[in-house]
């Protein structure tokens, strides 16, 4: 099933929560809406199944033969962020609230059910856990019930807001794979909220950027992070260093220094900001076509070292990452002065501030 | 502070409770019954056999009998709106309905004299149909319900609030229709602070004296509740039929607080 988005907007009271919104969710994709709190993201989900209605706009299903399909009761899978676990039923009950609750007619038998909720908590690695609470679970455990309780009814799609938000950094990065993993075997169209840009692009297989309400950006977690349509993008995807400069004969020019950009040519002479992720600001010791800079702190992150300098022309804070290998060769110390040079940075000529 | 002396207000602690509770409510429930059975079991019993006496017992169950379920429909409905939906006047509705426990009973059974009496400015329409409120039953159901209708709602709403929508909403999406959600997820989830409310609520309904007072008019073996019974035969200075009438709605809370043993027991086992 396809998802069409078609001119949503949504206000609650003055503030507008949704403007003009419009997504196509391909069939079987892995989608994550990804955006600062208070972008709109966990809105749109909402909007998508059905839990809100939109303003003006609509939600379009198309089923596989690509006829618009109403949504019916059951046909959403809904994973809430905190889970919203029935706290007086025990996870066999829970998992089956969903098959049970189903008119006669189509009410699978009691076996049925049993059969299913039991393959379905081996699936989430729960099979042991039938007789508990959710009450005497962990929050990953948690989460996972909330995921075999959604996918117990055959949903036509899964939609999961923020589903890692609430859990610890470990458990986070092990169930998001798995997230990935379980999505390649059984392909249902699902989307996400997250306002973590990693799990995003380690995850999906499209990602929308929200934005106070309007869509910065869709694309592929490559095309995003390495094509940011807009300085929002580059800022929200990772840390990155901003030089002012000039942009002069379709070369930016930073300090001293020249920096290539192929979106250039053709604009005339104007001031221009250089966004550089802190991996593309090598140090060097040459004077060559660098600028110079002095260091003020190292610190160590585990496989990469992160370099904090000073530019000694402008004072502006600069952040660099290196390898540990390169920066043990180096031998950079605090205190030294050294130059900077951009190895690869994207130049947006409308001033930008967050 | 070190242990000893922690120990020391440990068991002062404990004997102010002990102190109080025999004071303020195990000695007043003894002397009702040292009271009821001042002319031994044989006069106990007479009194017991009062037609005015067991005809006030049954009004207060009739009474309580309309204006519990009532509140406690009530009670959920409004904890449910309010909680759940945000409209217009909903701080407005939140302060009126603890109204009730800011105005004197007595003073809300004139308003409802005032509106259904003779004089009142229903009075003409009432008279057209042949209805008669004050003075009757219908006019006790409404002084109890009324100073009752607080109890269910005032459990529930911060205990809804608490909780949230989520669940009701992953029911609604798991496919589940409203009554199917209400059975399942909302009542359960709710069921001890419901009970909670519908046992003060009961309480304060067969207890109910100011506003019933006002409204009943006091005719014997009609329109006397308990309550209304005890202070009119203690007033004709029959304190053995008065502390019998009394231990009536001493055994009508036993019955309360046994019956919500009984529930709590089985919830558990379940």
């Amino acid at each position: 099933m396809s998802i069409e988005i078609k001119n949503i907007h949504k206000n609650f009271g003055s503030f507008e929560a949704l403007s003009n919104v419009n997504i196509n969710i391909e069939h079987g994709k892995l989608v994550a809406l990804l955006g600062p709190s208070g972008s709109g993201k966990t809105t749109l989900l909402r909007i998508i199944a059905g839990l809100e209605t939109p303003d003006s706009g609509e939600v379009i299903f198309h089923d596989n033969n690509n006829q618009s399909s109403k949504l019916s009761n059951g046909d959403v899978g809904f994973v809430f962020q905190h889970y919203a676990l029935f706290r007086h039923m025990n996870i066999f009950e829970n998992v089956a609230f969903g098959l049970k609750v189903r008119p006669k007619k189509i009410r699978p038998s009691n076996k049925e059910i049993e059969e299913k909720v039991n393959s379905l908590l081996k699936l989430v690695q729960l099979e042991n856990f039938q007789k508990r609470y959710p009450s005497e679970l962990s929050g990953g455990q948690r989460q996972r019930v909330a995921l075999a309780r959604a996918l117990a009814i055959e949903p036509k799609f899964l939609l999961l807001d923020e589903p890692f938000g609430a859990l610890d950094a470990k458990v986070r990065k092990e169930l998001r794979t798995w997230l990935r993993r379980l999505h390649d075997e059984i392909h249902i169209t699902s989307v996400f909220v997250t306002h973590d840009q990693e799990e995003a692009l380690e995850v999906s297989d499209s990602i929308v950027i929200l934005r106070s309400g309007k869509v910065e950006q869709i694309g592929s977690p490559d095309e995003v992070y390495n094509k940011p349509k807009t300085p929002f993008v580059f800022h929200f995807l990772g840390d990155v260093n901003l030089f002012h400069g000039r942009i002069q004969e379709g070369k930016a020019i930073v300090g001293n220094m020249d920096v290539d950009s192929q979106e250039l040519t053709g604009i005339s002479d104007t001031t221009a900001v250089a966004y550089v992720r802190p991996y593309d600001v090598e140090i060097v010791r040459t004077k060559d076509q660098g600028i110079p800079a002095e260091i003020q702190y190292i610190h160590s992150t585990g496989r990469n070292v992160r370099v904090e300098l000073k530019r000694l022309d402008t004072g502006t804070l600069i952040e660099s990452v290196l390898e540990q290998e390169v920066f043990r060769e180096m031998n950079l110390l605090p205190g030294e002065s050294v130059f900077l040079r951009i190895k690869k940075a994207k130049v947006y000529v409308d001033d930008f501030s967050i | 502070m070190n242990i000893k002396t922690f120990s020391f207000t440990k068991w002062l602690l404990i004997f102010i409770v002990y102190f109080f509770t025999a004071i303020i409510l195990i000695l007043p429930i003894v002397t009702v019954f040292q009271e009821a059975l001042a002319n031994g079991v044989d006069g106990y019993l007479n009194a017991l056999k009062d037609e005015d006496t067991i005809s006030a017992f049954l009004l207060t169950i009739k009474v309580s009998a309309i204006a519990v379920p009532a509140n406690t429909l009530f009670g959920f409905l409004a904890a449910f709106t309010v909680t759940r939906f945000n409209f217009p006047g909903k701080n407005t509705i939140l302060t009126i309905i603890d109204s009730p426990f800011a105005v004197s009973p007595v003073i809300s059974g004139l308003i409802f004299l005032l509106i259904f009496g003779k004089q009142g400015w229903m009075s003409d329409t009432l008279e057209q149909f042949d209805i008669q409120i004050v003075f009757n039953t219908p006019g006790l159901v409404i002084a109890t319900m009324f100073i009752t209708l607080p109890f269910v709602a005032r459990e529930l709403i911060p205990l809804m609030q608490s909780q949230g929508k989520e669940e009701e909403e992953a029911s609604l999406l798991l496919g589940a229709n409203f009554f199917q959600t209400l059975k399942r997820v909302i009542l359960p989830n709710v069921k001890w602070g419901l009970l909670y409310g519908i046992i003060l609520c009961n309480a304060r309904a067969m207890g109910e004296f100011g506003a019933v007072s006002v409204l009943s008019g006091h005719i014997r073996g009609k329109t006397n509740t308990l309550p209304l019974q005890i202070e009119m035969l203690y007033n004709e200075y029959n304190s053995v039929g008065a502390f019998t009438a009394a231990s009536l709605l001493v055994f009508l809370s036993f019955l309360t607080l046994f019956l919500k043993l009984l529930m709590e027991k089985n919830i558990q086992k379940k």
